[in-house]
């Protein structure tokens, strides 16, 4: 009988207020909405405005880490499916071509192809002329070349369908709402005083779990619970050729490293990326090295982006995990954290960081469990079967929120 | 180089909007957006505004930039003379400062149920890999509505369609994708729909992604024209 209403919670009891408005805030407050529990998310600025709006929109198939960071790569490649599969309509999906340019390049086929086979990641060896003949403004020189299930994501429209559908299952969204500082007592977090920068009012938000899904922002949300976490903001910088060059993504067949990536979308070419690293998110520039560093390597795989017009040049960062020590941000895991601070002696309060737009419905999944386990409800995760709404939903549920 | 930036600011309850003037330390190479968000950073911490992608993508970042409907990510300052005047898009509504009603753009837009993918042109000659039927890409239309912003026919028509609409519309004509093309024209085929438009290109002047609407409208009409017989076929003819 109703046993379980005895002994267990009900997700429908408890309040989750989510900070941040990325890819991985919107992922959560569906996944957490979905599973019955009432969630608020705030967001200091528009959605998406911090990093996840910026990326390079790469629908990610995992072969990029397949070789130095399988964990990655193993969380890319069976979310690459799961988003084909609950965000239909939503991508470029033309797949990707690994080009082997030099004899080095070419040395590294057969490392690329152990990789990808160990982590699940499909692939295709594809001769000069097969690859020519599906982009014929490939470098003439280009040896070898493999094809992976690499597709083009709009960096804002995929986080707004996971907005859009928690809407529509009661969660609240509200952009223009900046956390100024976390309410504790007694070692546990309760709630946040945020500022409503439309109204310029101040309003305290109470919640039974606060998590932190500030990006790179995310150590400074911490810092206001007095705790530390490792995140480090790791910039790179990215270039929008006017042209769309070619219709699959072009990587070079190599170690991952700067300018080495191509990813086609609209009417666009955009090239990626470099990477260091900042101690504050809010002051990133785009150095102009960087940006004739990113046309010349860019060239290497298709000569024609080198000679097309620049459209736009941007900044955005990382939210990596990792030590203080390392300086380029390169040698860091792609992956995702999780920490509960209960472990640190602070309640309520967890922090989900790092990752990739592409893996936002698994860091999500992993959170909902953590939030899940700390108030004692039992609610299956249910994000890899649903259908997203479509971005437009976003914008007119928002409206009945009053916005 | 320092840069003069006159900025347009309301917020709910004031009786009116008004101009604050700020100073502003830029690289040579600065937008617009980049000023801005510089200008809330370092001074205007309440400045509300809306930006994403940075490189014409999302279309959030559309205002009226000395005058001119414009993506303040794709507006280099260095192009701009002093002082820069920035002021929210017209005819959606003023939210908070340089934040207008976006949902009142989606009540026209949604109302043609455009997919987002449509078949990729370029480059021409490449063959799609087995498995894959052809090459798609991302619609055009970023969203950002510049043209409503400048078309003078919405600023006094409220039921009109809209440029960004009736392009979406012919989008569906021309590709439709499993759609019915007859319902579609149906739709436009209104005293507010591409009847009510006066061609004069605004819409496509201020476009940043070359949808042009103002040719769609065009071609909408030409259709219409030429085929009559099947509108009349077409049994539940939904309307604006
Ligand atoms: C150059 C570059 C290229 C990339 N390319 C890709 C790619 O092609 N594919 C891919 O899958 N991933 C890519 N990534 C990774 C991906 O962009 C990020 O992992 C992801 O967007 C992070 O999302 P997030 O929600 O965790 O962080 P964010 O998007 O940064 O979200 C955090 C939000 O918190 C908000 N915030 C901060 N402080 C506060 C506060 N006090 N109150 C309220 N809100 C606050 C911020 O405004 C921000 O919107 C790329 C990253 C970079 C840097
Ligand atoms: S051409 Fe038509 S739709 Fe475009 S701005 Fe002019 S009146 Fe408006
Ligand atoms: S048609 Fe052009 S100007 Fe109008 S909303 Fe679309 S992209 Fe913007
Ligand atoms: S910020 Fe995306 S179009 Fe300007």
């Amino acid at each position: 009988m109703a046993l379980e209403g005895v002994n267990m919670s009900r997700a429908s009891d408890f309040h989750v207020l989510i900070i941040g408005g990325g890819a991985t805030g919107a992922a959560l407050a569906h996944d957490l909405a979905l599973r019955g529990f009432r969630v608020t998310l705030v967001e200091r600025g528009e959605v998406t405005s911090g990093t996840t709006g910026r990326h390079h929109g790469l629908l990610h198939s995992g072969a990029r880490y397949a070789v130095r960071d399988p964990e990655s790569a193993r969380e890319c490649i069976e979310e690459n499916f799961i988003l084909r599969r609950i965000a239909p309509d939503s991508f470029e999906l033309n797949d990707g071509l690994f080009v082997a340019i030099t004899e080095e390049d070419e040395a590294y086929l057969e490392p690329f192809l152990e990789g990808c086979e160990a982590c699940g990641i499909p692939t295709q060896v594809l001769t000069r002329e097969q690859a020519l003949q599906m982009e014929p403004n490939l470098n003439p020189k280009v040896r070898v070349a493999v094809r992976v299930p690499d597709g083009t994501m709009d960096a804002m429209r995929l986080p707004l369908r996971f907005l859009a559908t928690a809407l529509s299952n009661g969660a609240v969204v509200r952009p223009f709402t900046e956390v100024v500082d976390l309410l504790r007592r007694n070692g546990t977090v309760y709630g946040a005083r945020v500022r409503n920068h439309i109204t310029g009012r101040e309003e305290d938000l109470l919640a039974d779990v606060v998590v932190n899904a500030a990006g790179p922002w995310a150590g400074r949300i911490a810092a206001m619970a007095g705790v530390d976490v490792p995140v480090r903001p790791s910039p790179g910088v990215l270039v929008a050729v006017e042209g769309r060059w070619t219709n699959m993504v072009i990587n070079r067949l190599h170690p991952a490293g700067d300018g080495d990536i191509i990813v086609p979308q609209r009417g666009l070419s955009i090239i990626g990326t470099t990477s260091w690293v900042v101690e504050d998110p809010d002051h990133l520039d785009v150095p102009p090295d960087h940006v004739r560093r990113m046309f010349e390597k860019g060239a290497e795989m298709v000569p024609a982006v080198g000679r097309a017009r620049l459209w736009a040049a941007w900044s955005a960062a990382r939210p990596l995990v990792g030590s203080r020590e390392a300086s380029t941000g390169r040698e860091l895991s792609r992956t995702f954290k999780c920490f509960d601070h209960a472990s640190e002696g602070v309640e309520g309060f967890v922090t989900i960081v790092g990752g990739k737009a592409t893996t936002a419905r698994a860091m999500a999944e992993t959170t909902a469990d953590v939030v899940c386990r700390k108030v004692g409800v039992s609610a299956p995760c249910r994000t890899r079967e649903v259908t997203l709404l479509p971005h437009t939903a976003y914008y007119d549920l928002l409206t009945t929120q009053g916005f | 180089m320092r840069r003069k930036f006159r900025v347009f600011r309301y917020k709910p309850g004031w009786s009116r909007h008004r101009y604050e003037t700020y100073m502003v330390d830029l690289p040579d190479t600065a937008t617009v957006l980049e000023a801005l968000i510089r200008i809330r950073r370092d001074q205007a911490p309440d400045l509300t505004l809306r930006h994403s992608c940075l490189h014409g993508s999302c279309g959030t970042c559309g205002m009226r930039i000395n005058g001119r409907e414009r993506l303040a990510c794709l507006t280099p300052v260095a192009e701009l003379p002093d002082p820069i005047t920035v002021e929210p898009l017209y005819n959606l509504g003023v939210v908070s400062d340089l934040v207008v009603d976006v949902p009142a753009f989606y009540e026209k837009f949604t109302l043609i149920e455009r997919p987002l993918l449509r078949r990729s042109e370029a480059p021409a000659q490449g063959r799609p890999p087995e498995g894959i039927p052809a090459f798609t890409r991302l619609e055009s239309c970023i969203e950002c509505g510049l043209c409503l912003s400048a078309c003078p026919v919405v600023a006094t028509d409220p039921y009109y369609l809209g440029p960004a609409a009736l392009a979406a519309a012919w989008r569906l004509v021309e590709e439709p994708r499993g759609k019915d093309p007859a319902a579609i024209l149906a739709l436009v085929d209104d005293p507010h729909g591409c009847w009510r438009c006066h061609l004069a290109m605004e819409c496509s002047e201020v476009c940043p992604t070359g949808v042009h609407p103002a040719q769609a409208i065009v071609s909408l009409r030409a259709t219409l024209s030429a085929s009559p017989k099947m509108l009349s076929q077409e049994e539940n003819p939904t309307h604006a």
